[in-house]
């Protein structure tokens, strides 16, 4: 079915890098078309936070900080639980295209596999008790 | 990439697109561990179609079998292969080209202001 783990997206913008830069990398910028708040700590290793009006907030993690060429950060995978510890990556990559920008947006890291996604249910023990079912089932009719 | 990933989503996909197993997983996820016998007092599901359709769900690594009281069989949801399926719609539902058509928005916006 093929499982993406990669997404990739290139979009021709009418303004400078200066000025995509800032709306990429302040609170202000970010606030203004991203989330409807936000906060940034803007230097790798920094942390950066938005909020919607829906109450859905995003935790980031700065990675990389090249102005005005490249900014990355990781975030936790929308859906999985808090404490899970996968995260993906996402990078902006700004380059000059006439007097605009071309700035292409990666994610990637969605087809990471959890520690545990082979767990228990598959060693010796536990497919025991599965393959018995048949028999229990019998046992279970039977009382 | 790890080479089973797939695998294990389209098992969990495989698994929910059967209503009979949608309110196995369900009554599992809502009540916690149960036995075949307790999930047929609590769904419309024969015990012997409960009873494969738990196979069919432990062999995908989607419930697991534990022993109960009194020698019956329980079964526990994991949440493991789910959270591979979740990883798989969440890439679908990240929507980049929305978030790049309002930073576009945002910038002409604010070009507009300052000329």
């Amino acid at each position: 079915m093929g499982f993406p783990d990669r997404i990739e997206r290139t979009v021709e913008i009418a303004h400078p890098p200066a000025r995509v830069w800032a709306a990429l990398t302040t609170a202000d910028g970010l606030s203004a078309w991203f989330g409807n708040e936000a906060r940034i700590d803007l230097r790798p290793g920094g942390s950066a936070w938005m909020k919607w009006d829906s109450g859905h907030t995003a935790e980031m993690r700065v990675e990389r900080v090249e102005e005005p060429a490249v900014f990355g950060f990781t975030w936790h995978i929308y859906g999985l639980p808090e404490e899970d510890p996968r995260r993906t990556y996402v990078e902006f990559t700004l380059e000059p295209a006439g007097a605009g920008t071309r700035l292409t947006v990666v994610e990637s890291g969605f087809a990471q596999l959890p520690e545990d996604a082979h767990g228990k249910a598959y060693d010796g023990n536990t497919r025991g008790w599965a393959s018995e079912l048949g028999e229990l089932a019998d046992y279970l009719d039977a009382a | 990439m790890p080479p089973d990933i797939e695998a294990i989503a389209e098992q969990v996909f495989v698994a929910l697109a059967d209503p009979s197993r949608r309110a196995i997983l369900a009554a599992l996820a809502s009540g916690g561990p149960a036995t075949a016998t307790d999930l047929a007092g609590r769904l419309p599901i024969t015990r012997q179609a409960i009873a494969k359709h738990l196979a069919l769900l432990a062999e995908a690594g989607l419930v697991t079998a534990e022993p109960g009281e009194r020698r019956r069989v329980r079964y526990r949801l994991r949440s493991a292969p789910m959270q591979v399926a979740q990883q798989f719609l969440a890439a679908l539902a990240r929507d980049w080209d929305s978030h790049l058509d309002a930073l576009k928005d945002h910038l002409d916006r604010g070009a507009r202001g300052s000329a």
